[in-house]
């Protein structure tokens, strides 16, 4: 099949062309994620082999019997799936909380007190001459980005590689930067410092500077603005290094509050580096259904968010679940120790393609179709662009879309309402 | 079957002015008198019994609301309904899905548009669409800033432009033809706008006149159920109001027996005189006396709500103005190619004199506009919420009721506004065709907005006696909007006495207007546009089997 979409990365390229095994056009981690790998095999129940329909049966008891079950993940599935999700979450009267809670959640938080002024990867493409990465390593972690969306495709206005002027501002000299027109490098932890010097130099306040912030000397730092002014229409991509970095939301708001001063002279559009390829949606489909887009709490019998309360590393770690739903993630391997200490003590419920770390601690595990491969469904790209993903091959495996609506149906006649 | 009987009956669109009458639906349809027997009844014995209400703009789906929420949790705090048969449902003026359709049927509204949504990420408008329970709805592609529309009307080239629009509205299984500040957003990708219809948008050489104008062209000759649907140029912005005149005006070189040509939305925002927000005043007489003299132009009233809104439009230079004026936070989205989006919070104060003039603009606009003309609307959320809607309908009832409330506005109102000389009330009928016959005939929705034979079968039964209410007791005009005795969607009983009863699922409408136009001929551009789009032509827009219940309505 032509123009398939690659479900691995926010890239969400959508110019697959499959051929029955793998995918051409695919860069090397996208290949992996279309190799063969090891599958769950089948349905089961504390080890035990079962059909899909008792281990459904199954996991909505333990759902229904929990006074507040986690329901985790939501990252890596279609948007359908995530909708059920969350009227799952809300009918159980547990906490529903995705992936976001662990990587780009200061950017929400950052939202919440200034906006995000962003748009599309097409204006980077199409008007972009000034490019910024700043704290993310897109060579490495969404390799078609500089080649698809920022540094060498050909926009309708500018050209090609040659009109962009890319700068990549990192704490080392990471492969992107060997793409740069510049390479800033810059002190771990300085980020919001840089900022605050930058914003002070574009609005006139020059002489507050020191000579040196963060590693970066002041003349760096005017050479830097200079570039970031005169660009006719800039895009600045940010990762991780912003929201993992000491400072968090409290970067990437200073970040914000930088193109905010940058479009009073010119057009500067800001856009997070979003890893999992549904990563959005599973922040945008809880946003129109409960009005929130991580670390909603049901317990009330409407959705509550409070991310220093309801994300699902604090609910395991203060023990304030008694169950959890995880959903094509891992958080056994990634959650700090005690959160994984509390996920031991409960009843788990896993729904995913691939064994993993979660699957040795859990009481059930349901197998489910590989999304964009075998099952097919609506994905919103890094910039919020929504693609539907394809089937491009049969599968005996339930979908995930399947599973949960016949759980949510379980759990509905469960309750008796 | 149900059968409404003894109801007094308003159905302005077919005469029907305050008779008692029985109402019959069989199959979702309103049907000819049927064999009652075993049918469901209900005794509206001295009721108002109407057509259901249709918000022809509203901001219910897509990007720009979800990120409104997303960036503003302030306003989720509101519980409306806790889980239990129905959903949860949340939110003080910015609500969530299943809220919205729950709200608008706790009003008496059976259909809301969407009005403005970038078609790549019109999979996302259907997604939320379909998330809205009870009503039906539709949603309105936007086109003017769109490239290939820019390129098209810069060449007069109205073939080209028609494909163009048939491709669209299927490909994005859109219902109509939007256009938003044409030509000001592309301006805006370099911190441009335009300042009036005849300034040349950078790089393509053509003027939001002509933009326009092609546009209107090729919806008429398509003969597309929905005319051009426009937010005009500098909207916002003090002095406004001649830009809005000589964009109306463009209506006069186009005929069309069965509609307008052109609908001009929320025009409160585009009515005011002045030259400074010091000395803003209101130019709702004059527009007011331009559409009431044309035949061809409709508008809807953009009513201001004093209290919260969240402000959300494709117009992204006025968001980035109003950014800097309110001193709020703001989101931005620059798409593609093809348009913009802008986010900011705001609050519509009472004591703040511009604010002040804002609501009364809107009032003067719907008193002084003939009903079959204007269509009452809060561009929601921009002027605040749609639950708003019996509050405005009874300001423009209630000359009592409106002395009450402009006492809470700033006394600038008296002396930029003409609102407290205007002595006209709204009779029944007139708000009735206002809230449900203008909106369904601007749609070119022929079964909706009346209870004829063969309209659909969407009614609602309010606790008011049309041959016996007093415009000064307007606390009973209020609570008889506010509080439905029966609201039913397609003959289900889904509100009885205010509360939510029922759960259905509506229709979307879009519209395949490919019949008259070939994509041959533009082929060759959109290939070569397609190079420079991050998706594949292919990967882009929405099938008709990944919606929930679409309907397709074939133009002609
Ligand atoms: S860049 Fe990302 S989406 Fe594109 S092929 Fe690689 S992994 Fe897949
Ligand atoms: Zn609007």
């Amino acid at each position: 099949m032509r123009n398939a979409v690659c479900t691995f990365c926010g890239n969400v390229c959508d110019d697959i062309e499959f051929d029955g095994v793998t995918g051409k056009n695919l860069c090397p981690i996208g290949e992996a994620k279309f190799a063969a790998k090891r599958r769950i095999e089948a349905p089961m129940v504390r080890g035990r082999r079962v059909s899909y329909e008792e281990a459904i049966e199954k996991a909505a008891e333990v759902l229904v019997n929990a006074k507040r079950p986690l329901l985790y993940g939501w990252a890596s599935t279609v948007n359908e799936a995530i909708r059920l999700g969350v009227i799952l979450a809300e009918k159980l009267g547990g906490v529903y909380d995705q992936c976001s809670s662990v990587c780009h959640a200061p950017s929400t938080l950052a939202m919440i007190e200034e906006g995000i002024p962003g748009g599309t990867l097409g204006q980077a493409k199409n008007r972009a001459d000034v490019v910024v990465f700043w704290g993310c390593n897109p060579v490495e972690a969404h390799p078609r980005h500089p080649s698809r969306y920022s540094v060498m495709t050909k926009g309708f206005l500018t050209k090609g590689r040659q009109h962009r002027h890319v700068i990549v501002v990192d704490v080392r000299k990471t492969a992107t930067a060997y793409l740069a027109t510049e390479f800033y490098q810059i002190k771990p932890g300085y980020d919001y410092a840089v900022f605050t010097a930058l914003r002070s130099i574009i609005n006139g306040h020059e002489k507050a500077v020191p000579e040196e912030v963060g590693g970066i000397s002041k003349k760096k730092l005017k050479e830097l603005a200079d570039i970031l002014i005169n660009g006719k229409y800039g895009v600045i991509f940010y990762g991780l290094g912003l929201t993992h970095s000491r400072g968090q939301d409290r970067n990437v708001e200073n970040i914000v509050k930088l193109v905010q001063t940058l479009n009073r002279h010119t057009r500067y559009i800001l856009q997070p580096m979003r890893g999992h390829f549904n990563v959005v949606g599973a922040g945008e489909v809880a946003a129109w259904e409960a009005g929130y887009e991580y670390a909603i709490d049901f317990s009330r019998g409407y959705s509550r968010f409070l991310p220093s309360e309801f994300t699902a590393v604090e609910v395991l770690v203060r023990r304030d679940c008694d169950a959890a739903l995880i959903v094509a993630s891992d958080p056994a391997a990634h959650f700090p120790k005690e959160a994984v200490k509390r996920l031991a003590e409960i009843p788990v419920i896993q729904i995913d393609p691939h064994p993993n770390v979660t699957t040795l601690l859990a009481d059930i595990v349901i197998p489910s179709a590989l999304v964009g491969i075998e099952a097919e469904g609506t994905v919103y790209r890094m910039d919020g662009i929504p693609l539907r993903v394809k089937k491009l091959k049969d599968t005996g495996y339930w979908s995930d879309y399947e599973i949960l609506k016949l759980m949510l149906d379980k759990v509905i006649q469960l309750k008796g309402e | 079957m149900l059968h409404i009987k003894n109801g007094i009956v308003i159905d302005p669109k077919n005469g029907i002015i305050g008779e008692k009458m029985d109402i019959f639906i069989k199959d979702g349809k309103i049907v000819e008198e049927v064999e009652v027997n075993g049918c469901k009844t209900i005794d509206a014995n001295g009721k108002l019994v109407v057509a259901g209400g249709i918000d022809l703009h509203a901001h219910i789906a897509g990007g720009k609301i979800n990120t409104g929420r997303a960036m503003r949790p302030e306003e989720m705090r509101h519980v409306r309904q806790k889980t239990g048969k129905f959903r949860a449902a949340v939110g003080r003026t910015l609500l969530t899905s299943p809220a919205i359709g729950y709200e608008y049927a706790k009003m008496g509204y059976t259909t809301a548009i969407e009005p403005a949504t970038p078609s790549i990420y019109v999979i996302h408008t259907h997604e939320e669409l379909d998330s809205i329970p009870i009503i039906d709805k539709a949603t309105l592609p936007l086109f003017g800033n769109w490239h290939p529309v820019l390129r098209y009307s810069a060449d007069k080239d109205i073939e080209k432009l028609k494909s163009f629009v048939a491709w669209v509205l299927e490909r994005t299984k859109g219902y109509g033809v939007k256009l938003v500040n044409p030509g000001g957003v592309e301006a805006w990708m370099y911190g441009g706008n335009v300042k009036s219809i005849d300034d040349t948008v950078p790089g393509f050489g053509v003027t939001p006149r002509e933009i326009i104008t092609s546009l209107i062209a090729a919806v008429e000759e398509l003969k597309l159920p929905h005319s051009v649907h426009i937010h005009c140029n500098n909207l916002g912005m003090p002095g406004n109001y001649e830009t809005t005149m000589e964009t109306i005006k463009l209506a006069k070189g186009f005929e069309n027996e069965r509609r307008q040509v052109l609908h001009v939305t929320h025009v409160q925002f585009n009515a005011y005189t002045g030259s400074s927000w010091r000395d803003i005043g209101s130019g709702a007489e004059h527009i007011a006396k331009l559409i009431n003299s044309m035949d061809n132009v409709t508008i809807d009233m953009g009513q201001p709500i004093f209290g919260y809104a969240t402000t959300m439009t494709a117009d992204c230079p006025w968001q980035f103005e109003l950014h800097k004026i309110a001193k709020a936070k703001w989101c931005n989205r620059d798409i593609e190619l093809e348009t913009g989006a802008g986010i900011v919070p705001y609050v519509y104060r009472p004591k703040n004199p511009v604010n002040s003039v804002q609501w009364a603009v809107g009032l003067e606009l719907g008193l002084l506009v003939d009903s079959e003309k204007i269509a009452v609307s809060t561009d929601y959320p921009n002027g605040g919420p749609f639950t708003s809607y019996p509050y405005i309908v009874t300001l423009l009832m209630s000359r009592k009721f409106r002395e009450e409330e402009m006492k809470k506005a700033h006394p600038y109102m008296e002396k930029a506004t003409s609102l407290s000389s205007i002595d006209k009330e709204k009779s029944l009928e007139e708000v009735i065709t206002m809230t449900r016959v203008t909106p369904a005939k601007v749609l070119g929705m022929e079964n909706k907005g009346h209870l004829g034979v063969g309209a659909d079968g969407d009614v609602v039964i309010y606790d008011i006696d049309p041959l016996n209410y007093s415009s000064n007791d307007w606390q009973t005009i209020l609570k008889a909007f506010e509080n439905p005795l029966y609201t039913i969607k397609s003959g289900e009983i889904v509100v009885k006495d205010g509360e939510l009863v029922g759960e259905t699922w509506g229709r979307t409408f879009w519209v395949d207007a490919r019949a008259d136009t070939t994509t041959e001929i533009i082929e060759a551009d959109l290939e070569e546009y397609f190079n420079y789009y991050t998706v594949k032509c292919c990967n882009y827009g929405v099938k008709e089997a990944w919606l929930r219940n679409p309907v397709r309505i074939t133009a002609g």
